[in-house]
């Protein structure tokens, strides 16, 4: 393979990568906080305690987690097929990490948000604020760097899973390394690829810790 | 101005119920400092906590300037918390807000506006002597300036009522004396009423004109500290002024003797002396200015088989005299 081929290779699975990561991450941050603020009020003495159905989230959130990631990714076909018309390709590939990452990152979000000092919660509910007040001004206020460092981790780990995403063609970096590498014995390409990959997390790490350095004034 | 009545609070902990507090009355006066002392445990945090409904009471009646909060819930109890001042042991700020936007965070809960926000903002801050670090984050303060932004925010909503759940016992003995200091100023300038909880006897001594004893969820004695002081066995007194244990001393009587208001000042001992022909021997003590009145106590060691007579000339001279065991 010359080098522009694989400079040509490379920067398609970039592309790939980047996309499936990016698009997931932002389905991924809205449903996890969702799901993940619901995990926190809903709980025994939450703002919205209703002990019942914070059970029932937390079973769903568990399930969701414990599933292989590559079964998921065979299991959630049909559900695919309903929301993005197609099971196979980078778009079809990006609902399985999606539903993959957000229970995930609703556990770092319930983590973070339980970091806020339940006396600093009572201040607000002293100060006669709604809940809505209290969620933003508060708890997702003060959980901010929890939340972007919690984040981070989660593009990392979607960066990871992308690479299985290549069983339903979804391409991208990882597939590149395992089709090159592992059955065609391409050992340059692999290791180009892994190069690519270190790289990416690397900036995405950075990029988070600097974010968080700046959120942060404890 | 705040008036509780028939108040009790249980908890469920570990399959057993336990009382936290034990059908509590309390008044405080308006204008008045009020201090609840207690150990650990002993319910005061709850008692403070019900009376902004922080927790709902199994029982009882709380209001406050007139208002039953326990009737109210929803956006009505939001409003009469407005109203309601609240500062707490770790000072409870947003560490991600400036002390200026701390203070602002109660203005923003009721919807004042910006402009008028920050004109606010600053004369709270300035209030409490921290006009300065209005940019600096709570990291980067003190314990003691942490508490005085507390105070600032609690200040926002221009309350009658101030609720202080162990606001000092996070801080050294000197930053104590300064943030009572500041609680005392807010009392008389602002005629702001204080409902504190401490464990700390100081705390009484230096700032409350009422206090209560409260254990195992209930008030073994309660009222004005100088009405205290004259009653005999009161623990509050024997907090305020400890002698420790009562030494043996053969051939005398040892005697507790508690003077306050006016009486503090008299010559006790002189006059003893002087109409017994006594060597009356002093064993411990102390005379202090506390908030409420000036007071002192002393142990006496007074020889003598019959100390009746004795007893009975200083009771007339309205001194509290209590024999030592």
């Amino acid at each position: 393979m010359t080098w522009s081929e694989l400079t040509e290779i490379l920067g398609v699975g970039l592309q790939e990568t980047a996309y499936m990561v990016g698009v997931s991450t932002l389905l991924t941050a809205v449903g996890g906080l969702l799901v993940g603020i619901l995990l926190v009020l809903t709980d025994r003495g939450g703002l919205l305690a209703a002990p019942p159905l914070n059970a029932v989230l937390g079973l769903v959130v568990n399930v969701g987690r414990s599933l292989p990631f590559i079964i998921l990714l065979v299991a959630v076909i049909p559900f695919t097929r309903a929301v993005v018309g197609t099971t196979i390709g980078t778009s079809a590939a990006i609902v399985p990490l999606t539903i993959g990452a957000i229970p995930f990152f609703a556990r770092i979000v319930e983590s973070a948000i339980r970091e806020v000092p339940s006396d600093v919660v009572a201040a607000a509910v002293a100060m006669g604020a709604t809940r809505r007040q209290i969620i933003a001004k508060v708890l997702l206020r003060e959980a901010r760097p929890g939340l972007v460092a919690g984040l981070t981790i989660t593009i990392i780990a979607l960066v990871g899973y992308s690479a299985m995403a290549g069983v339903v063609g979804g391409g991208g970096l990882g597939d590149l390394a395992i089709r090159y590498g592992y059955q065609r014995f391409e050992t340059e390409v692999m290791i180009a690829t892994v190069v690519v990959l270190v790289v990416f997390v690397q900036l995405v790490q950075m990029l988070g810790d600097l974010v968080v350095r700046r959120l942060s004034h404890r | 101005m705040i008036r509780i009545e028939g108040l009790r609070k249980t908890y469920r902990s570990s399959g057993r119920d336990v009382v936290a507090v034990d059908d509590v009355d309390l008044t405080v006066a308006e204008g008045e400092i009020f201090g609840v002392i207690g150990t650990s445990g002993a319910g005061k945090s709850t008692l403070l906590r019900c009376v902004n409904l922080l927790e709902r009471p199994d029982a009882g009646t709380v209001s406050v300037d007139g208002t039953d909060l326990t009737a109210l819930s929803g956006s009505k109890l939001r409003t009469a918390r407005q109203g309601i001042g609240m500062i707490h042991q770790h000072f409870a700020l947003l560490s991600s807000r400036t002390a200026a936007g701390n203070v602002a965070l109660p203005l923003e809960v009721t919807g004042v506006g910006r402009a008028e926000r920050a004109e606010r903002v600053a004369e709270l801050l300035d209030l409490v002597g921290l006009g300065d670090r209005a940019g600096a984050y709570p990291a980067q303060l003190s314990g003691g300036q942490k508490q005085r932004v507390g105070i600032a925010r609690a200040l926002a909503g221009r309350p009658k009522v101030l609720l202080s759940d162990e606001a000092t016992s996070a801080l050294d003995a000197d930053t104590t004396g300064s943030i009572l200091g500041l609680l005392q100023d807010l009392n008389r300038r602002l005629g702001l009423t204080i409902l504190l909880i401490t464990h700390e006897m100081g705390v009484v001594k230096q700032a409350c004109h009422s206090a209560a004893v409260m254990r195992a969820g209930r008030f073994v004695e309660v009222g004005p500290v100088a009405e205290l002081l004259g009653t005999p066995g009161s623990e509050l007194t024997r907090g305020l002024f400890p002698l420790g244990p009562v030494p043996d001393v053969p051939g005398s009587t040892v005697v507790d003797v508690t003077v306050s208001g006016e009486r503090a000042d008299d010559a006790i001992l002189a006059d003893l002396v002087r109409t017994f022909d006594l060597d009356v021997r002093i064993l411990g003590g102390a005379v202090e200015q506390l908030a409420a009145t000036r007071a002192g106590r002393l142990r006496l060691a007074l020889p003598g088989d019959d100390p009746a007579p004795v007893l009975e000339h200083l009771r007339e001279r309205g001194v509290l005299v209590e024999v030592a065991q």
